[in-house]
């Protein structure tokens, strides 16, 4: 804060403008960028909305239809296009809907900005109508918050807001901002955030470290990457591409890692985690050398700690100083910037191959595919598999659709089997692992790239947690394809209970309704395929569509995904059936 | 790893809410804040968060990571007992008659060096600043002949090794 004063100090005196602080809010959005904003009004945000009427033609609001949906959406088009998302809210119900969303954005490290409007300031603590504390209660949940309660203050905060969600380790923000505040006038002049003096967004690589990172990848026999969303963040893809040809790596991706690297490369090897593949998972006790790229050793990724890659010697790369040592101990740590430590590393790095060590994978890949994957994707039994369903997708939109998944056996399945060929197109809830997400999510990603095909897939519990959002998708005829994997269960659930709780399937049966005419209610055109001989044709037709497209696909009902390490259990326990 | 006592100083932006979202961080790994006190520190501007946990190093080299991570936190450091010096303070208030009817309470503020902030005719009030333990014993001493309120502070501490604060605030201002 300090610092932001001295710099206004030195800068050239821009002519200030007398608004109000409704106004300063639509005027703050726009010099960050800001053309698209998704939310719900209420009473204590009614003067921002009132000038976002006004400025309709600079800043499209997105009603969606409940305030979770907003978040997610802003989420789905930070993802997709590595900008701020923002969200809107009302105070009370408004903002606490939210919290779900703001504690997805954190785990997932995206940056996002949320305004909620809250009481006015002689209210505060009176429990007025639709008071909360939403500043308390996203705390946890938030990179940084903050509660204006003079417009004064208003182009300062709002600047930092954007500054903070972005950098570094990027994340969600909060601000929360009294009626009083939006209603009152305030001298405006816009300056953007370069820095916060108490915070170090990207920390500077030690070249040393550097150095003891590339001896121990030179002399590796069994080197291993595997990679996470901060080459994403980072845009370190090509980096990361010229390091796994250079040294000949073989790496691996994290389920937020995902297409960052292209799926058909040769030494892309697959997905470690609890439902990843065989080979990277199991041979991750096998290594040599494990190289850790913007990737935080989720317990999902580890399984049992005790037992992972004790043999290896570890390298992490990551920007965020509280993740190392945090789960997984690194002999080497390299902080900083992915794409800045990587090219400081790769010239040291020596041209090598490892066509043995890398067999190795082939010879894992051979087992998973002969016990899990041919069914899969080839299944001879008559009822429709998951997989064959992503294997379709693939096909019809050449490898290089957007992907947006729920939560659950589909987005394993997801995970597994689509292919990629571009960056930031795998939108998917990874560590909140947030039923619901998949259906907002997708308006926003189709929103933050139009050039691009956008396929939700979503399971039919987590569809019916969020569906109310075909009114978005109506409303502002926003193409996205949706399909919905019905197996009439909670799948996931059901899985842990056929397999750990000796099949009693406590409320995982779900009797649904038909979701064609739901749809078709929002006037979506909808198909449903049941029968394996219509599958791919309609596929087809849905990814040829120029408008929104629902399909529903009824698969098997109690099929499980595997391979899969068992909670608590080691990598190298990972079953296959 | 053993438990230890560990003395975690924050240095931060005297900022709403950073309590809050300090205090989360235990919360959420369910670690007790021994004692806690807050106050300005050396620098202009800068307050100090001094937090007494009892728990294991890897803990607490975590637990600081998490806080050093917050926006508004500039620094933190964790410390042994040793490597500080500490004190806690503490305030007996007793009843005045107790002070001319019975000499130990005489010997006991003596012996113990605390100090008489005051002197009314119904009570008088003893404040006596060290080690917990020392303040422990002094509560055990007048604790026979009745307390009518004690309170104690959260520690303070500084360290014997130099913090390099004013440095660090100084590498942190942005290049512009």
């Amino acid at each position: 804060m300090e610092t932001l004063k001295a710099q206004k100090k030195d800068s050239k005196k821009q002519a200030a403008i007398r608004i109000t602080g409704a106004e300063a809010i639509i005027h703050c959005l726009l010099a960050e960028g800001v053309d698209l904003i998704y939310g719900y009004p209420g009473g204590a945000i009614m003067p921002v909305y009132d000038e976002l009427y006004k400025f309709q033609d600079r800043l499209t609001h997105v009603l969606t239809r409940h305030e979770q949906g907003a978040t997610h959406a802003a989420q789905g088009y930070a993802r997709v296009s590595g900008k701020v998302g923002v969200a809107m809210a009302t105070s009370g119900p408004g903002a606490t809907n939210l919290v779900t969303g703001l504690a997805d954005a954190q785990i997932d490290s995206t940056p996002m900005v949320c305004i909620t409007g809250q009481v006015p300031r002689h209210l505060l603590g009176s429990d007025a109508f639709q008071e909360t504390d939403i500043v308390g209660i996203s705390t946890p949940v938030t990179k940084w918050n903050y509660q204006i309660t003079k417009a004064s203050e208003i182009p300062e905060i709002m600047a930092k807001a954007f500054y903070i969600a972005k950098a570094g380790r990027p994340g969600p923000v909060l601000i929360d901002i009294t009626k009083n505040a939006q209603f009152d006038k305030l001298d405006f002049i816009y300056e953007k955030c370069t820095g916060v003096r108490s915070y170090k967004p990207n920390p500077e690589p030690d070249s040393k470290a550097i150095e003891s990172a590339a001896e121990l990848i030179n002399r590796a026999k069994k080197p291993y990457i595997i990679y996470g969303q901060g080459v994403i963040l980072g845009e370190a893809e090509q980096q990361l591409k010229a390091l796994v040809e250079k040294a000949g790596i073989p790496a691996a991706w994290t389920i937020l890692g995902l297409s960052a690297m292209d799926t058909a490369h040769p030494l892309n090897v697959g997905m470690v985690g609890m439902h990843g593949n065989y080979g990277p998972n199991v041979l991750t006790n096998e290594c040599d050398v494990l190289i850790a790229i913007g990737m935080r050793f989720d317990d999902r990724v580890t399984g049992s700690l005790d037992t992972y890659a004790k043999q290896a010697k570890v390298i992490h790369f990551e920007i965020d100083p509280a993740e190392i040592n945090k789960n997984v101990k690194a002999d080497v740590a390299v902080l900083g910037d992915a794409k800045q430590t990587l090219d400081l590393l790769l010239p040291l790095i020596n041209k090598n191959k490892h066509p043995e060590w890398r067999a190795e994978f082939d010879k894992k890949h051979e087992i998973e595919y002969e016990t899990v994957i041919k069914k899969d994707l080839e299944p001879t039994k008559p009822g429709l598999t998951m997989g064959e369903v992503i294997e379709e997708i693939n096909k019809a939109s050449n490898n290089n659709a957007v992907i947006v998944t729920d939560v659950g056996q589909h987005q394993m399945i997801a995970c597994r089997y689509a292919k990629f060929s571009e960056t930031k197109s795998n939108i998917t809830s990874g560590g909140l692992g947030t039923m619901g997400f998949a259906l907002p999510a997708a308006i926003g990603a189709k929103m933050g790239a139009m050039d691009r095909e956008v396929v939700a897939i979503i399971g039919d519990g987590g569809y019916q947690m969020t569906i109310q959002e075909l009114g978005v998708i109506f409303q502002h005829n926003v193409p996205v394809k949706i399909v919905v994997l019905n197996n009439d269960h909670l799948g996931m659930v059901r899985q842990w209970q056929e397999l750990f709780f000796e099949s009693r399937y406590a409320s995982t049966v779900m009797t649904n309704p038909d979701f064609v005419k739901i749809a078709e209610g929002y006037h979506i055109t909808s198909k449903r395929v049941s029968e394996r001989s219509e599958l791919s044709s309609t596929v087809q037709e849905m990814i040829a569509s120029k408008d929104p497209f629902f399909l529903e696909v009824r698969v098997e009902k109690e099929d499980n995904v595997f391979p899969m390490i068992p909670s608590g259990a080691s990598v190298s326990d990972i079953r296959l059936k | 790893m053993e438990n230890k006592w560990y003395t975690i100083s924050v240095y931060s932006e005297n900022n709403v809410g950073l309590l809050n979202r300090i205090s989360g961080i235990f919360l959420k790994r369910h670690i007790n804040i021994e004692s806690l006190n807050v106050s300005k520190s050396e620098i202009e501007n800068v307050s100090k968060f001094t937090i007494v946990v009892f728990t294991t190093e890897d803990w607490t080299r975590k637990i600081v990571a998490q806080i050093e991570k917050q926006i508004e936190v500039i620094k933190a450091f964790y410390h042994t007992d040793e490597e500080t010096i500490f004190q806690e303070s503490a305030l007996f208030k007793i009843k005045s008659a107790l002070l001319f009817d019975e000499p130990q309470i005489q010997n006991a503020i003596k012996e113990s060096n605390s100090k008489i902030v005051t002197v009314h005719r119904e009570f008088f009030v003893l404040a006596k600043t060290g080690r917990r333990h020392e303040i422990d014993e002094m509560h055990d001493r007048l604790e026979p002949f009745g307390i009518m309120q004690f309170v104690r502070s959260g520690r303070i501490a500084v360290t014997k090794a130099e913090m390099r604060i004013t440095e660090l605030l100084e590498n942190f201002q942005p290049n512009n």
